[in-house]
């Protein structure tokens, strides 16, 4: 056989994560879509999405928001005939995007705001993730989401105070370290 | 006496102590030894693998290599702690190359990880797989007598991993059922309560959530039992939201299947975190303090009048 050269170099960037090469054989039925809780709020269906990756559409593609409504549900995944794991490739989507500098901050702040306090502290903290994602993004909805904020202080279920555990610096190091190393996934 | 390593995780250290507080109580009732892993870090939800994938599994995996060497299982209560555990697991032994990687990180912070050394589990599965309906019923103190239930698993807890049906899951029914409750039969139970989407784009989770909540009301169930904090959070804390976008008007306590075990078990309910549920279980607590009366059976209709037409007999089958 000859040496196979790629001619859709985005396919193999989207595939470049473990078990993503089934993205090839996907054959465009659909049941990602229509088993998507979100699916209405995407411009492209997973299933037209695909089609895009498949056509080396990478500019659209990552400029499109339907891996940012991705849940994590799995629907998909676990329909998918072609057993191909859609739920890792919407999170791989999510990086690139990020690193192709295609993305708006109220959208992926909450998750960077969220990594931000593990990285800090090593355990996340509701309160300043919530407060500080609404007021930094959503300003005018952080009014009407006040007395929900009360609400959970009053009942106990949010702390003022971030807890930091004790292995922050060998945990910090190990991040780092991955980092360094996983730079490519 | 069962040991397991446990894994509470973030949620359960305040929003969602009511789950922690319960899962212990009833550990205890059952057993259960739960052996917390010493100085465990963030699982990192879905939320570090949407921007960094090894640092995501290096994350998972330091709590994996913490679990002392004794323990072979680690149970979580939380369904996204659950999963990123599992999955860490499963993709480090399945993909070499992952599991070089992640080791490699790990020793930045003298640590190793085995992959296949731990399983993770569920609190649900651990609660439904290593205990059968009738051990379970067998600690029931108050039955749950008069309570009309409904399950609701979310994503996680049942997909991709578990051994339930991801589709149509029934473990927490029959859990509900051995408790003594009334359960009712529902599609919606494994749908999605929205995740992390409140933050994103509040529109599109609030639809989720009425979707969920609207169809649980025309149940007429008392609560909703979950087994996840994510799913709680949203379904309970956003329920004055969803009211007040939709101009709806739901009141469906949230409560964790942890939560009704307890009752069930004689624990009382201060010590389950019944009060820190955003909209109020007072009213379940009522119907189960004040059980109704056990009903008469009704009497059995004979099934055909003796004075009816006859019926063809089958041929060859004589009355003896």
């Amino acid at each position: 056989m000859p040496e196979e050269v790629s001619i859709n170099p985005f396919l193999e960037e989207v595939m470049a994560i473990p078990g993503g090469e089934r993205l090839k054989s996907c054959i465009q039925c659909g049941t990602c879509g229509g088993s998507c809780p979100c699916g209405e709020a995407m411009d492209h269906t997973p299933r037209e999405l695909f089609a895009m990756i498949l056509a080396g559409m990478r500019e659209e593609v990552l400029k499109s928001n339907t891996f940012w409504f991705c849940v994590s549900c799995y629907y998909c995944t676990i329909r998918c005939p072609q057993e191909i794991p859609i739920t890792d490739i919407m999170y791989r989507l999510k990086r690139l995007a990020i690193r192709a500098g295609y993305y708006t901050a109220s959208i992926t702040g909450f998750s960077e705001t969220f990594v931000g306090q593990v990285e800090t502290y090593g355990r996340s903290f509701e309160l300043g993730l919530a407060t500080g994602h609404y007021l930094r993004h959503h300003p005018l909805q952080s009014i009407r989401m006040s007395p929900l904020m009360l609400g959970m202080v009053t009942r106990g279920r949010l702390s003022l105070t971030p807890k930091r555990i004790q292995g922050i610096r060998p945990l910090r190091a190990i991040l780092r370290r991955a980092k360094e190393l996983g730079g490519a996934w | 006496m069962r040991r397991y390593a446990y894994y509470p995780g973030c949620s359960l250290e305040r929003n969602a102590a009511a789950y922690d507080d319960s899962f212990r109580a009833v550990a205890q009732v059952l057993g259960i030894e739960l052996v917390e892993i010493d100085d465990w870090n963030c699982c990192g939800a879905t939320e570090y693998f949407s921007l960094d994938l090894l640092p995501a599994y290096a994350l998972v995996a330091r709590n994996l290599a913490l679990i002392p060497p004794d323990l072979s299982q680690v149970v979580a209560p939380c369904s996204a702690c659950y999963y990123n555990m599992y999955k860490t697991d499963k993709n480090m032994a399945l993909y070499p190359e992952l599991a070089r990687a992640v080791n490699e990180a790990l020793a930045a912070g003298h640590l190793h990880y085995e992959p296949g050394r731990v399983r993770s589990r569920h609190a649900l599965e651990v609660v439904v797989e290593d205990f059968t309906p009738e051990e379970i019923a067998a600690h029931v103190q108050n039955p749950l007598r008069g309570l009309r239930l409904a399950a609701y698993y979310g994503c996680v807890t049942v997909r991709p991993a578990s051994r339930d049906d991801p589709e149509y899951p029934t473990r927490m029914e029959r859990l509900l059922e051995a408790l003594g409750a009334t359960v009712v039969d529902y599609t919606l139970r494994a749908n999605c309560c929205g995740g992390h989407m409140t933050q994103l784009d509040a529109e599109t989770a609030y639809q989720m959530i009425y979707y969920l909540l609207s169809n649980v009301t025309r149940l007429e169930v008392d609560a909703l039992v979950v087994a996840c904090p994510m799913c709680q959070l949203n379904l309970d804390a956003y329920q004055g939201q969803v009211n007040a976008h939709f101009g709806s008007s739901f009141h469906i306590p949230i409560l964790y299947f942890t939560q009704m075990m307890g009752l069930a078990f004689g624990i009382a309910p201060e010590r389950l975190g019944f009060g820190q549920e955003m909209v109020s279980a007072e009213q379940v607590l009522e119907k189960w303090r004040n059980p109704p009366p056990e009903e008469e059976p009704a009497e059995r209709r004979p099934r055909r009048e003796k004075a009816g037409l006859p019926m063809p007999e089958p041929l060859g089958v004589g009355r003896g």
